[in-house]
C-alpha cells in the first residue's frame, strides 16, 4: 500500500475523543467503540485508514486485530486506500439514475478529469459511486465530504466542483432552491397550520 | 422432555436439543456443512432447512430448538428442492477441480453434491477467483473452494482460543483468512483441515501425495505427548501418510495437535534400520548376532551392580517390562524411567496421575497451574481447560511454568514463580487459596518442569499440601490433583515399576555414578534427552528407532519399532491404558521393541519367561493389575507421597518444554516440524540437518 | 386528503427553527410526565390500540412489538434501539425527522424506553447521514440540557439517556439482529433467531428495535389518544405516515399522508403528477427497492397501505414510492437494484451471496438482451431458491423486484432478448 504508515497514535484531542465514546457504551462492552474509533482514525489520517490504525483502535479496545480488520473491510465508509481531500460519492442507484445521475457523473468525470474510483494527481479529488444515500426526494445527489448535495444537473454538479477545485464554499443542500424535500411548485400540506398544533385538549 | 412430529414419527429428546439433532436421533440424516458438534451454532450454509408446521419460512434445523408439538418434515418435494438450491449456489462458484483436489473422495462437498446436485449447471457466469492466504507450514490453502461455512474461524476463536481468523469483506466478495499474512499460533491448527467440509483447507505436507482411498486405515495412539490422543494412522506400504484423529470423548475429543499429526513425516527420517556397533570409535554396520554379542561381551566382564538402564519418554510399557526383568535377571537395581529426573514415586498411583481426568476438567471450578504450560505441554488437554473457561465461573492461577503474560488461550493470574507461594497457598494465607477452597471442585496441576531438579520432591509434597489443604481431595469421587505428564511412557513405567530398586541409582545418580567411571554400561530403550557428555566411559547400548541424541553416543545400536510400527501399550497421563497398532512394519532389520530385548536376554543367558505379546502382556498385568482395564482411567487411592520441608526459596521451575515442536526423537526428525520452528520463531532458528 | 391538524410532523421541511424552544411551541415535550403517569401498561395499551404498524418496513405491530418485552427488569437491563439506518433505495423519510424534527423522536424514545423499562436507548444513525446526525445530537443535548432526558428525565425521576451511534456504510444494518450486532462492533451480519431481540438483544439483553418514524410518532399518539390515531387511515392500516415520492414524477417530496391515500391521488397531489402525465407511466415501485414494481393498471387503483398493496402482490414496505416513466428502461432499473443487493449482501449465508451476485449478472444479460429467453424462467427460479431460505429478509428484497419484474412485465424481456439476437441495438433510451 503506497505511504502506509508503520505505526498510527491518536492525536490527544482525539484520544480525548475515544474516551468519551467509549464511555457511552456500558462497561464490559468497549467493542462497540470499534466503529466511531476508526472513523476518528480515518479523519485524523486524511480519510483514509492505514493497517496500523486499525492496530491501534484493536489496541485500545483490547480486541484481536482481526475483528477490527473484520469491521472496517465491512462497511463502506472505511477508505482502506488513500482517498482525495474532496471525496465525491455520487448516488447511481435507481432513484437518482432516473433522475439522471449519469449526467451528474459525466459532469465529475468532464470537470475533474477522472473517471470513477480514481483520484486526482494533486490528490485534490477522489471520484466514487455510491449506493442509495437517502435523498430521494432531492435525487440525482452527491455526497462530498459530509455534505450532500442536491438536485443536481450537469451544471449544478459542474459549479459544485468548481468552487471546490478553486478553494471555496459551495452551498450544501439543494441546488435549485427548495429548502429541503418539500415539493418543487409549492407546498401541498402544512399550509394552514394554525397557532392550534393540534393537540388534543 | 419435547415431544415431536418428524415425517410423522413421534420422538420425544431432550430440552435444549436442536431440530437437527431430534432429526439425528430419528435416525434421519439432515444433510449440513456449517453445522457442526463441538463449535457453536452458525446457521450459514442453509444446506439443513427442513419444513416446520406453522412457520412461515423454512428453519435452519441447526439453530431451532426443539419445541413441544413440533411438526418437522424433512423430506418433502419442497424441502429436497431447497437443499437441491443451496447445493446449487455453493457449487456455482466453486471450482470443479476434483480430480487434482486433495480433498477428493473425502469432501462433504462432494458428497454431497451425490444426493442434491444436478448433473450439469445452470449458471453461465463467470466463476469467482479468490487469493491463497498463507496460513503457514501446515495448512495449504485453496480459497476458491472456499464455501464460508466459517467452521475454520469458530475452531480458530473458540476452541483453539487464538483469535487471528476471520471472514473479511462482504457479499460475495467475503474472504477467509488472516488479513494480514502470518501463519496461524495455534498448536491445534490442524484440526481445522479436518473441520474444513470442502478442499479450501488442506495439509500442505500431504498435499498430492496420497488418495484416501489406497491408504490402509490403523486406529492407534499417539505418543508425542502424554495425553494418548486417539489416532487413525494412514499408512501406503510401509510409509506413514498421514496421521489423523479418532474420536475420544475422553481423551481428545475429535483433536489432535499439530506435533501429532504432522511429525509423522519424521518416522521416515533419520531411521535406524539395522544394528550397528561402534568399532575404532566408529559406528558400523552389524548382524543382530554380532551387536548382540558385543554386549554380552561387555555384560559379562561387568559387575551387575555396574549396569544401568534408562527408559525414554515413547518406551512402550511392553519393551520396558521386559528390558526391567531382564536387568533384575542381570542383578543390578539400576533402572529408571524417569529420563528427566522428576521426582515423581511409585508410592502411590495418584501421586503421579492427573486425576481429575481430562473429561473431568469440565466440572472443575478452578484450577491452579504449577510449573507448567499446559498449552504446549499437551495443547489438546488445554483446550479442554479453554473449554471449561469459556463457559465462565472458573478461575485460573499459575505459580511458574510460564512467563507472566503467556498466552494459554484464556485468562488466568499470574501469582509469580516465587516458590513461597506455594508455601502461601498450602497454609491458607495466599488469596487464592481461598478461591480454591470455595468451590467445589478445585484442581491443580503440577508440570515436569516443577518437579525436576534436588526440590522437585519438596515441590511435589507441597502440591498434596495445597490439594489437601485447600479441599481438592478427599471429597467424595472427586480429586483434584494432577501431574501433567509430558512423556507418553511415563505413567506405564511408574505403573511398572521401572524405578530404581533397594540401593539403585536414579537417572541423575547414574549420570554421576557414569561420570566418576562407577557404570560400565548404561542400556537407554529410547532414551534421548539426558545429558550423553556425562555418561562418561560407559558402555552404552542405545535401542530406539531414530538416529538421534542417543544412538549418536552408543556404542551398540539396537534398531527398535516406532509407535506406529508395533502393537504396544501405553498409559497416558490420567492412567488411561491404551495400546497402539502395527500400521507398518518397521524399516530394514528394525524389530518390535519387546522382541529385541527378549532376544538379548536368550543370549545373556537370563532368558525371559515369555514368548509371545499376549505372555509379555500377562507379566504386565501381573506386575501391575492395572494393565488388565483398557481405555479406561481408573480412579486411584488417595495416599502419601513427596517430601515434606519447607523449600529454601527459589522458584518454581518452567515448563519442562522449550520447543513444542521438537520434543522427541520422531519431531526433531520432522522436516515440517522444522519448518514450524523456524516459522514460529521469526526464521530466526538455526537450520537443522532435517531442512530442505 | 390529511387535513394538516391530523398532521404530526408539522416541521417536516425544517421551514421553522427545529430547536427546543420551537419544537415545545409546536407541542413536542408538552406534559410528557403527565404521559409517563398513565405507567407502562397503559402506555402499551394505547399504542396497541392505535393500531400503530412499524414504519421501517415490516409493518408489525409496536404496541405487540414492545410487549414481547419482559415485564420487569431482572439482571439484565432493557434497551431500546431505534433505526435510523436509513438506507432502502427510494426512502428519505427518517432523515427529514432526523434533522428537522429531533424532538419528537427524543421524547418519543423516553416514552418508549419508560413503557418497556429501558434506562438508555441507542439510536444507530447510518453514517453518511453526518449533518443529520450533528442535528439530532444538538437536540439530544438540549433536551439533556433542560433536564427533559438524563438522570430525572422531565421530573418523572426517571433515568433515561439517548445515545447516538453512527452506522458506517452497510445496508444491512437496517435488519434489526445486523443493526445490534454493528452496534456491539461486529460486521452487521444478522442473527439467527430465535433467539429474538426481546428476549436476548443488545449485549444480550432484552431488546426492542423500533425505526424511526415508529418512534417519533407515538408522544402524538399518546397525547391525542389511540382512537385519534386509528381514526386516520384504513382499519388495521391506520394513522398519518410519512412518504418519499421520487423518481419520474414533477415534484418529488416527502409528505406526510394518511395511511390508505389512493397511490394515484398521492402523486398527483402532492408529487405534481407524473411527468409527462399519467398516461405516461411505465412502473411504480410503491414501497422503496424491495417490493416488487407494478403497472399502471394496478396503480390506478390501487390504496397505499400494507393490506392493500399485499394484495396486489407488493408492499408499503417504508412508503417510498418510485415512480418511472413510460421511457425508463425497466429492466435497466432493477438490474440496478440487482447490483444494489449483490453489493450490500452480507456474504454470511449462502442463497444471497451466491444468489444476490447470479441474479444481477444475469439480469445485467437481460437488460442488454445477451440471454435466451429459457433464462427467463431460469431467473425467475433462482428468485425462488434465494426467497424464505436465507438468515434475514435481504435475499427476498433482493429475489421480489426481479419477480415483480417478470410478473408484469415478461415480454418486455422477451422483446430485448428477440431484438438483440435480430441485432438490434438494445439498450432503451
Amino acid at each position: 500500500m503506497s505511504g502506509a504508515p508503520e505505526t498510527f497514535t491518536f492525536t490527544p484531542e482525539n484520544a480525548e475523543a475515544a474516551k468519551s465514546v467509549i464511555a457511552k457504551y456500558p462497561d464490559g462492552w468497549h467493542e462497540s467503540a470499534v466503529m466511531p474509533l476508526l472513523d476518528l482514525a480515518q479523519r485524523q489520517h486524511d480519510g483514509w485508514l492505514p493497517r496500523a490504525a486499525m492496530d491501534a483502535v484493536a489496541e485500545i479496545l483490547s480486541m484481536p486485530p482481526i475483528r477490527v480488520y473484520e469491521v472496517a473491510t465491512f462497511y463502506t465508509m472505511y477508505n482502506l486506500q488513500p482517498v482525495g481531500k474532496h471525496h465525491v460519492q455520487v448516488c447511481t442507484n435507481l432513484p437518482c439514475w432516473l433522475r439522471g445521475s449519469e449526467d451528474v457523473v459525466g459532469a465529475c468525470r468532464k470537470t475533474l478529469g477522472i473517471d470513477i474510483g480514481m483520484t486526482t494527481e494533486n490528490g485534490m479529488f477522489t471520484l466514487s459511486e455510491a449506493e442509495c444515500l437517502g435523498a430521494c426526494a432531492n435525487a440525482p445527489m452527491m455526497q462530498i465530504g459530509d455534505d450532500y448535495y442536491e438536485d443536481l444537473d450537469a451544471d449544478s454538479t459542474t459549479k459544485v466542483l468548481k468552487l471546490l477545485k478553486s478553494g471555496g464554499k459551495p452551498k450544501t443542500g439543494s441546488q435549485t432552491g427548495r429548502h429541503t424535500s418539500e415539493p418543487a411548485g409549492g407546498l401541498t400540506s402544512l399550509k394552514n397550520l394554525g397557532k392550534d398544533e393540534g393537540e388534543a385538549k | 422432555m419435547p415431544k415431536l412430529t418428524i415425517n410423522g414419527m413421534e420422538i420425544e429428546v431432550e430440552p435444549g436439543l436442536t431440530v437437527l439433532q431430534a432429526c439425528e436421533l430419528a435416525g434421519i440424516e439432515i444433510p449440513r456443512f456449517c453445522y457442526h458438534e463441538r463449535l457453536s451454532v452458525a446457521g450459514n450454509c442453509r444446506m439443513c432447512l427442513v419444513h416446520m408446521e406453522r412457520a412461515p419460512k423454512p428453519v435452519a434445523s441447526c439453530a431451532m430448538p426443539v419445541g413441544e408439538g413440533m411438526v418437522i418434515e424433512t423430506d418433502t418435494p419442497e424441502v429436497r428442492k431447497m437443499r437441491k438450491g443451496v447445493m446449487e449456489f455453493l457449487l456455482i462458484n466453486h471450482p470443479l477441480d476434483c480430480p487434482i483436489c486433495d480433498q477428493g473422495g473425502e469432501c462433504d462437498l462432494q458428497d454431497q453434491a451425490m444426493g442434491y446436485g444436478t448433473d450439469r449447471g445452470r449458471y453461465l457466469e463467470n466463476k469467482r477467483a479468490v487469493k491463497d492466504k498463507n496460513l503457514g507450514p501446515l495448512i495449504k490453502t485453496i480459497m476458491t473452494r472456499c464455501i464460508h461455512c466459517t467452521r475454520c474461524i469458530r475452531f480458530a476463536t473458540e476452541v483453539a482460543g487464538v483469535q487471528e481468523l476471520g471472514a473479511t469483506g462482504r457479499g460475495e466478495n467475503m474472504e477467509v483468512g488472516t488479513y494480514v499474512e502470518k501463519a496461524l499460533t495455534s498448536e491445534l491448527s490442524g484440526n481445522m483441515i479436518d473441520l474444513c467440509p470442502v478442499g479450501a483447507l488442506t495439509s500442505k505436507p500431504y498435499a498430492f501425495t496420497a488418495r484416501p482411498w489406497e491408504l490402509k486405515k490403523t486406529e492407534s495412539i499417539d505418543v508425542l505427548d502424554a495425553v494418548g490422543c486417539n489416532i487413525r494412522v494412514d499408512t501406503r506400504g510401509a510409509e506413514v501418510m498421514r496421521i489423523l484423529p479418532r474420536i475420544n470423548e475422553d481423551v481428545n475429543e475429535e483433536w489432535i495437535s499439530d506435533k501429532t499429526r504432522f511429525a509423522c513425516d519424521g518416522l521416515g527420517r533419520q531411521r535406524l534400520d539395522q544394528p550397528y556397533v561402534r568399532r575404532d570409535g566408529k559406528l558400523e554396520p552389524a548382524t543382530w548376532d554380532e551387536a548382540f554379542a558385543a554386549i554380552a561381551d561387555k555384560v559379562k566382564a561387568s559387575a551387575p551392580k555396574k549396569i544401568a538402564a534408562i527408559a525414554g519418554d515413547m518406551a512402550c510399557a511392553e519393551s520396558m517390562m521386559a528390558l526391567k526383568d531382564l536387568m533384575t535377571g542381570l542383578g543390578t537395581p539400576h533402572i529408571d524411567c524417569r529420563q528427566d529426573g522428576t521426582k515423581l514415586d511409585a508410592s502411590s498411583r495418584s501421586g503421579y496421575l492427573f486425576n481429575s481426568t481430562i473429561a473431568g476438567i469440565g466440572g472443575a471450578d478452578a484450577l491452579l497451574l504449577i510449573g507448567t504450560n499446559p498449552r504446549i505441554e499437551a495443547p489438546v488437554l488445554n483446550a479442554r481447560i479453554r473449554k471449561r473457561s469459556i463457559r465462565g465461573g472458573f478461575q485460573v492461577a499459575a505459580v511458574g511454568g510460564v512467563e507472566e503474560g503467556a498466552d494459554l488461550t484464556y485468562d488466568y493470574e499470574h501469582l509469580g514463580a516465587d516458590t513461597g507461594v506455594l508455601h502461601s497457598l498450602s497454609e491458607g494465607k495466599h488469596p487464592f487459596a481461598k478461591v480454591l477452597k470455595k468451590t467445589d471442585k478445585a484442581m491443580l496441576v503440577i508440570g515436569q518442569g516443577a518437579l525436576t531438579g534436588p526440590d522437585g520432591g519438596k515441590v511435589l509434597g507441597l502440591a498434596r499440601a495445597i490439594a489437601e489443604s485447600c479441599g481438592m481431595v478427599n471429597k467424595g469421587a472427586w480429586n483434584g490433583f494432577n501431574v501433567l505428564h509430558t512423556a507418553a511412557a511415563r505413567v506405564g513405567g511408574l505403573d511398572l515399576g521401572f524405578l530404581p530398586g533397594r540401593d539403585g541409582y536414579d537417572v541423575e545418580g547414574m549420570l554421576s555414578a557414569a561420570e566418576s567411571g562407577k557404570l560400565d554400561m548404561v542400556y537407554l530403550l529410547g532414551a534421548d534427552e539426558i545429558d550423553m557428555s556425562r555418561l562418561g566411559s560407559a558402555f552404552v547400548v542405545y535401542q530406539g528407532h531414530h538416529g538421534d541424541a542417543g544412538a549418536h553416543r552408543a556404542d551398540v545400536v539396537l534398531p527398535g519399532a516406532a509407535y506406529t510400527e508395533k502393537n504396544s501399550t501405553f498409559v497416558n497421563t490420567e492412567g488411561r491404558v491404551q495400546r497402539t497398532h502395527l500400521a507398518a512394519f518397521p524399516p530394514g532389520e528394525a524389530r518390535e521393541d519387546w522382541t529385541i530385548v527378549r532376544a538379548l536376554s536368550d543370549v545373556l543367558g537370563h532368558t525371559l519367561a515369555y514368548n509371545d505379546l499376549s505372555e509379555v502382556r500377562g507379566r504386565l498385568v501381573e506386575a501391575n493389575p492395572i494393565f488388565l482395564s483398557l481405555d479406561e482411567a481408573t480412579p486411584a487411592a488417595w495416599g502419601d507421597f513427596g517430601e515434606q520441608g519447607r523449600l529454601g526459596g527459589g522458584t518454581v521451575g518452567s515448563t519442562a518444554i522449550d520447543n513444542f515442536y521438537m520434543t522427541d526423537p520422531i519431531s526433531r526428525a520432522s522436516a515440517t516440524m522444522a519448518r514450524c520452528t523456524e516459522t514460529r520463531s521469526g526464521g530466526q532458528q538455526d537450520k537443522t540437518g532435517t531442512d530442505g | 386528503m390529511l387535513k394538516d391538524q391530523d398532521r404530526i410532523f408539522t416541521n417536516i421541511y425544517g421551514l421553522e427553527d427545529t430547536g427546543l424552544k420551537a419544537a415545545k411551541k409546536r407541542g413536542d415535550w408538552s406534559r410528557t410526565k403527565t404521559l409517563m403517569n398513565k405507567g407502562r401498561e397503559k402506555i402499551i395499551a394505547e399504542v396497541k390500540e392505535s393500531e400503530l404498524r412499524g414504519r421501517g418496513g415490516a409493518g408489525f405491530s409496536a404496541g405487540m412489538k414492545w410487549s414481547f418485552m419482559p415485564k420487569e427488569v431482572t439482571d439484565r437491563p432493557h434497551y431500546l434501539v431505534v433505526n435510523a439506518d436509513e438506507g432502502e433505495p427510494g426512502t428519505c423519510k427518517d432523515r427529514e425527522i432526523l434533522r428537522n424534527e429531533p424532538h419528537k423522536l427524543i421524547e418519543g424514545a423516553l416514552l418508549a424506553s419508560f413503557a418497556m423499562n429501558a434506562n438508555a436507548a441507542y439510536c444507530y444513525v447510518r453514517g453518511e447521514f453526518f449533518r443529520e446526525t450533528e442535528a439530532l445530537q444538538r437536540a439530544v443535548d438540549e433536551a439533556y440540557e433542560a433536564g427533559l432526558i438524563g438522570e430525572d428525565a422531565c421530573g418523572s425521576g426517571y433515568k433515561f439517556d439517548f445515545y447516538i451511534h453512527r452506522g458506517m456504510g452497510a445496508y444491512i444494518c437496517g435488519e434489526e439482529s445486523a443493526l445490534i450486532e454493528s452496534l456491539e462492533g461486529k460486521k452487521g451480519q444478522p442473527r439467527m433467531k430465535p433467539p429474538f431481540p426481546a428476549n436476548c438483544g443488545l449485549y444480550g439483553c432484552p431488546t426492542t428495535v423500533n425505526n424511526v418514524e415508529s418512534i417519533a410518532v407515538t408522544p402524538a399518539i399518546l397525547r391525542r389518544g389511540a382512537s385519534w390515531f386509528a381514526g386516520i387511515g384504513k382499519p388495521n392500516n391506520t394513522g398519518p405516515k410519512l412518504f418519499n415520492i421520487s423518481g419520474h414524477v414533477n415534484n418529488p417530496c416527502t409528505v406526510e399522508e394518511e395511511l390508505g391515500i389512493p397511490l394515484k391521488e398521492l402523486i398527483d397531489k402532492h408529487a405534481g403528477g407524473v411527468i409527462g402525465g399519467w398516461e405516461n407511466l411505465g412502473a411504480i415501485i410503491p414501497g422503496g427497492s424491495s417490493v416488487p414494481m407494478l403497472p399502471p393498471e394496478i396503480c390506478e387503483t390501487v390504496t397505499m397501505d400494507f393490506d392493500a398493496l399485499s394484495a396486489v402482490k407488493s408492499g408499503l414496505g417504508t412508503g417510498a414510492v418510485i415512480v418511472m416513466d413510460k421511457n425508463t428502461d425497466l429492466i435497466r432499473a432493477i438490474c440496478r437494484l440487482s447490483r444494489f443487493y449483490k453489493h450490500e449482501s452480507c456474504g454470511q449465508c449462502t442463497p444471497c451471496r451466491e444468489g444476490t451476485g447470479w441474479m444481477w449478472r444475469m439480469m445485467e444479460r437481460m437488460a442488454s438482451g445477451d440471454a435466451k429467453v429459457e433464462e427467463i424462467d431460469l431467473l425467475e427460479d433462482v428468485t425462488r431458491q434465494v426467497e424464505g431460505h436465507t438468515i434475514c429478509a435481504l435475499g427476498d428484497a433482493a429475489a421480489w423486484p426481479i419477480q415483480g419484474l417478470i410478473r408484469h412485465f415478461r415480454p418486455l424481456l422477451e422483446q430485448r432478448i428477440a431484438d438483440r439476437q435480430a441485432g438490434k441495438s438494445t439498450e432503451a433510451a
